[in-house]
């Protein structure tokens, strides 16, 4: 194979409780995305044992990395760099990705690359679409819900974030009190569309003239809520009360996004991140872009890729590696890493 | 047969490249533990270098399997097998217990030797050995015991040497249940040898490489808490691929 028109990435990616291995060419084109979740295993706990975490990822690591390989039908020589998720996310599960990234690097002498995780899941929006700039995303999942300006290629800066809880956080919290197992995004996104707002949660901190979200008030509104039913033997609709809570969440992600593009004029606004799989964003999202920013071009990350997974590292990767962004076997996990804030 | 030993099961990190039984180059550090992630692959590349070898030129990984910290296992064995696999070279998981009890040599054939670290709680992880005809031979698997159930087992044997760093905080709380039955070995064998490591592995069975993992020897919390509870989820698969 002709490695000058063709540049090939492998991809690791274990941040939390997915294992995943992918190969990527060009950046834009996923020949393998293998998945191994562990979603069977943590909701034994209602949520993710970092521990538990780490120990699936190293009985998967090997299995993945065979099965993107062959399934891409590409060999050690076939490829231009390793690239590795090493931050955020868990320490113990981000070492596993990281170690053994480092080692296929050396063991092939071949270019490493670090890729922040976020950078991975605004990049699951390239297979979408090519992204222009400058851009905004939009990024929500389960340990981050932040506004991200990407001025040019490789450049990301965040504009705002949560205060407290993530979106995706929030979402399991209230699943476990609405009795929903861990992960509770889908379902309660689902349950959602049967029910009205009836309740009226908080819309917190939509005034404030800066882009920084929060979701605890919303959670601890949530929660009294469901209490003070239960002391007066009162049964909620719980229909009612998921449509309830999305649309809190979703009114902040989509007022602050609004408020972001007004200060920040941008060719496109990328959607991204475990939550952005949630249907009642897509659409309150798409909707409010017409409405006040017609001109702005939408780009969704694929459903099937706004959770965790190898691929979006890739993607992410290819714009690093393009950029000359390289990494030596030191490379460690950085369970805090996060985007520089813009000036 | 090209070897290469690792041992990252504890604090300290030893890297040891060995020709059959010789040593062509070994490195141990007792330092931060925190910094195994950052210096073994740097240390193996530099090895390798510093002895004419490329990555290629290795027939056999051989690394410590645990029990260890398990932040410590994780990284030598991800390592350990991901070389094994990509490579396409013979991978031997070996006891970390068992490392540090191959270079004691007792006088007396009937004494054994037990190595140990300590697991918190007054526990330990530890096991019980003796060399017999030059063979280092296993009379209790390794595994996680209170230091009260250590001590049980051990009043059947006349002499026991303990080994391993951890092994002189217990040693006085050992001496008073097991009175004139117990030396503790010298601090030279306190820190596991990766030559010694690659020495036991060389002759040992090579495994297979996709399901190998470190020997924890101890459930997480979470997980034992669960099964004490669902019993008759057990039989669902835990993890998925797609
Ligand atoms: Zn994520």
């Amino acid at each position: 194979m002709n490695k000058t028109n063709r540049e090939l990435i492998l991809a690791f990616e274990s941040s939390c409780d997915e294992t995943s291995v992918a190969v990527i060419e060009n950046g834009n084109k996923i020949l393998s995305n293998v998945i191994a979740t562990q979603i069977n295993s943590q909701r034994r706990f209602g949520g993710v044992v970092p521990e538990v975490a780490s120990r699936h990822h190293i009985e998967q690591v090997t299995i993945c990395l065979a099965d993107a390989l062959e399934r891409a039908k590409v060999d050690y020589q076939d490829l231009n760099a390793v690239a590795v998720t090493y931050g955020p996310g868990l320490v113990g599960a981000l070492l596993v990705g990281v170690t053994a990234a480092k080692t296929v690097a050396f063991a092939h002498d071949l270019p490493l690359v670090p890729v922040n995780h976020m950078a991975g899941h605004i990049y699951a929006a390239r297979f979408a679409g090519e992204i222009k700039f400058p851009a905004l995303a939009l990024l929500v999942s389960g340990g981050h819900t932040e506004l991200v300006y990407l001025k040019e290629p490789n450049s990301y800066q965040i504009i705002g974030e949560t205060r407290d809880d993530a979106a995706g956080e929030a979402y399991d919290k209230v699943g476990r009190v609405l009795g929903i197992d861990y992960p509770a995004g889908r379902k309660i996104d689902e349950l959602a569309h049967q029910g009205h707002d009836t309740f009226k949660f908080p819309r917190a901190m939509l005034k404030d003239d800066n882009f920084d979200f929060s979701f605890s008030g919303l959670k601890s509104a949530f929660i009294n809520t469901m209490h003070h039913a239960d002391q007066v033997q009162q049964q909620l609709n719980q229909a009612d009360l998921a449509a309830s809570f999305q649309q809190s969440v979703i009114d902040v992600l989509v007022a602050k996004t609004m408020h972001a593009l007004r200060q920040y004029p941008v060719k496109q606004l990328i959607l991204a991140g475990g939550v952005a799989a949630n249907t009642g964003l897509r659409t309150a999202l798409g909707d409010a872009m017409e409405k006040y920013h017609p001109t702005v071009t939408l780009l969704k990350a694929p459903l099937s890729l706004c959770g965790d997974n190898a691929a979006m590292i890739g993607a992410a990767a290819h714009v690093a590696f393009q950029a000359g962004e390289r990494a030596d076997l030191t490379l460690n996990a950085d369970p805090s890493l996060e985007f520089d804030w813009i000036k | 047969m090209i070897i290469l030993a690792i041992d990252t099961s504890n604090q300290p990190l030893s890297v040891a490249v060995l020709q059959d039984n010789q040593l062509l180059a070994t490195t141990t550090f007792n330092y931060h533990q925190k910094d195994h992630s950052t210096m073994l692959l740097p240390l193996i590349a530099d090895l390798l270098q510093r002895v004419d070898l490329q990555p290629d030129q290795l027939d056999r990984i051989v690394v410590a399997q645990g029990p260890g910290s398990y932040t410590g296992l994780r990284i030598g064995v991800t390592a350990a097998k991901t070389l094994a696999f990509v490579l396409k070279k013979e991978l031997v998981g070996i006891s970390s217990l068992a490392v540090l009890a191959a270079p004691l040599q007792p006088e007396n054939q009937n004494t054994v030797i037990v190595p140990l670290f300590d697991a918190r709680r007054q526990c330990v992880f530890a096991g019980i050995y003796q060399q017999k005809k030059q063979q280092l031979i296993n009379l209790l698997p390794d595994q996680h015991l209170t230091l009260a159930e250590l001590t049980a087992k051990l009043q059947k044997f006349p002499k026991v040497i303990l080994v391993g760093h951890d092994a002189q905080q217990f040693n006085q709380q050992l001496q008073a249940e097991l009175t004139n039955k117990i030396t503790l070995a010298t601090g030279v064998f306190d820190y596991p040898q990766a030559y010694q490591l690659g020495l036991l592995g060389r002759t040992a069975a090579p495994v297979e490489i996709h399901s190998f993992v470190p020997r924890y020897l101890r459930v997480t919390q979470a997980e034992k808490y669960w099964l004490a509870h669902h019993q008759e989820k057990l039989n669902e698969p835990l993890v998925e691929k797609f």
